[in-house]
């Protein structure tokens, strides 16, 4: 159970894929003109990350270290994932089309957000995946890798949408020119990544 | 067709500056600007793989049908990108510690997607090699500039000599990264403004110039 919290803490809050790692900033900043979108993008990022870590993990850990292929992992790793996209796409279409609409947009680019690649190289790193979670080097297994994709998208999610938030507001405000658009937008995220220093301290 | 290198150089490094106008591959720029150095480091790395990429895909731009084309744009990235992975792993690996798991992010890194699916399906393979170095050197540029600035200010060094004591640890934190970005977009967009501004002044006097000298063989 300890170790649950400390998985939900780290991966959620202090070291939110977004705003402390810097992954997944072109949708963090493409998709987070208005709620609703941030809200949908970062849920479907969130499903192909926890399905993500469901399948690379094993792959990586029971095909490739066995057969001492590891360097294959970068194309081996964005194959599962572009295929994990498209199956999830006809899934969706084929199964729920009200939820396709909702999502459907998105999917394509998450192929591309290298939140996505970046959990599945991340949860493979075993020393380094310990010592974000606190745990033993050893104790790392599958379970805790799908729950590492699970609560970090449910951080990135977090993050868009608090984005998406502010931007509402700050889109209403008279800005410089030359500020408008992408600059602005820096400036917004730098704001939310200073809110989570507060996690970092703790 | 002649290749216009000039047009490909300013193009890479001033008006579409991959990471200042186009604002593409932001994670890694984010990420890295803490030292000047390690905006070299990943500006190389970007570079090769860039040129790589780029020769090869305009080398195959005939053969790949164009249905399947982004998966095997992203199968020839993530093959350049593992080559660089060993090489470095071998010859540099306190190097490859440092950009850790930027490395194998080049693979998603936008700026080479984009230009693969931009420029190189449609050009021949000498303009995509120049068009690959120039865009990686416009890369390396602004995040090296940016490393800079920030490791001056957060950290009191330039590529890791020590200047001074005094430091505004804001500039080392991610809050600074995001701030440093948008002061550096905002700053290129004010300035290549004021330089398109001068250009049309310079172009609407020409153009009054030529329609007063009009006027005045019409009075004559």
């Amino acid at each position: 159970m300890a170790d649950f919290i400390m998985i939900v803490v780290s991966a959620m809050f202090i070291n939110n894929f977004v705003v402390v790692q810097f992954l997944g900033i072109c949708p963090f900043l493409g998709v987070s003109k208005d709620f609703k979108s941030a809200l949908g993008m970062g849920l479907a990022v969130t499903f192909v990350m926890a399905i993500t870590c469901l399948i690379t993990y094993p792959i990586y850990v029971y095909i490739l270290v066995p057969l001492k292929i590891e360097f294959m992992e970068i194309i081996i790793f964005i194959f599962v994932i572009a295929a994990i996209v498209q199956m999830i796409e006809m899934a969706l279409k084929k199964f729920s089309p009200t939820l396709y609409n909702a999502m459907g947009i998105y999917l394509p680019l998450i192929t591309t957000n290298c939140a996505v690649l970046g959990v599945a190289e991340l949860v493979i790193d075993h020393a380094q995946i310990a010592a974000l979670i606190g745990i033993a080097e050893g104790a790392m297994n599958m379970g805790y890798a799908v729950l590492y994709g699970i609560f970090a998208g449910l951080g990135f999610t977090l993050a868009i949408v608090v984005m998406s938030g502010l931007r509402e507001k700050v889109a209403r405000l008279p800005i410089a020119k030359p500020l408008r658009g992408f600059p602005i937008a820096m400036i917004t995220a730098c704001f939310i990544a200073m809110a989570f220093y507060v996690f970092a301290i703790i | 067709m002649k290749t216009n290198f000039k047009k490909i150089a300013t193009d890479g490094i001033l008006t579409n500056n991959p990471t200042l106008k186009l604002v593409l591959g932001t994670c890694p720029t984010l990420a890295l600007t803490t030292m000047a150095m390690n905006g070299v480091y990943m500006g190389l790395a970007v570079t090769f793989v860039l040129i790589c990429s780029n020769v090869i895909i305009s080398l195959l731009r005939k053969v790949i049908p164009n249905q399947v084309r982004i998966p095997a744009f992203v199968l020839i990235i993530a093959t350049f990108v593992t080559i660089l992975r060993i090489v470095m792993d071998k010859l540099l690996p306190d190097l490859y510690e440092s950009l850790g798991l930027y490395l194998p992010l080049i693979v998603v890194n936008c700026i080479i997607l984009a230009r693969a699916e931009s420029f190189a399906s449609k050009n021949g393979i000498i303009a995509s090699a120049a068009d690959g170095l120039f865009m990686g050197i416009g890369f390396a540029l602004a995040l090296t500039t940016m490393g800079a600035f920030r490791e001056i200010l957060g950290a009191g060094k330039i590529f890791g000599v020590e200047l001074w004591a005094f430091r505004i640890e804001f500039f080392s934190s991610s809050a600074g990264a995001f701030f440093t970005y948008g002061l550096f977009i905002a700053m290129f967009a004010f300035i290549s403004s004021l330089i398109s501004k001068k250009k049309a002044l310079k172009a609407a006097k020409a153009a009054k110039a030529t329609v007063a000298t009009e006027e005045v063989k019409e009075d004559k």
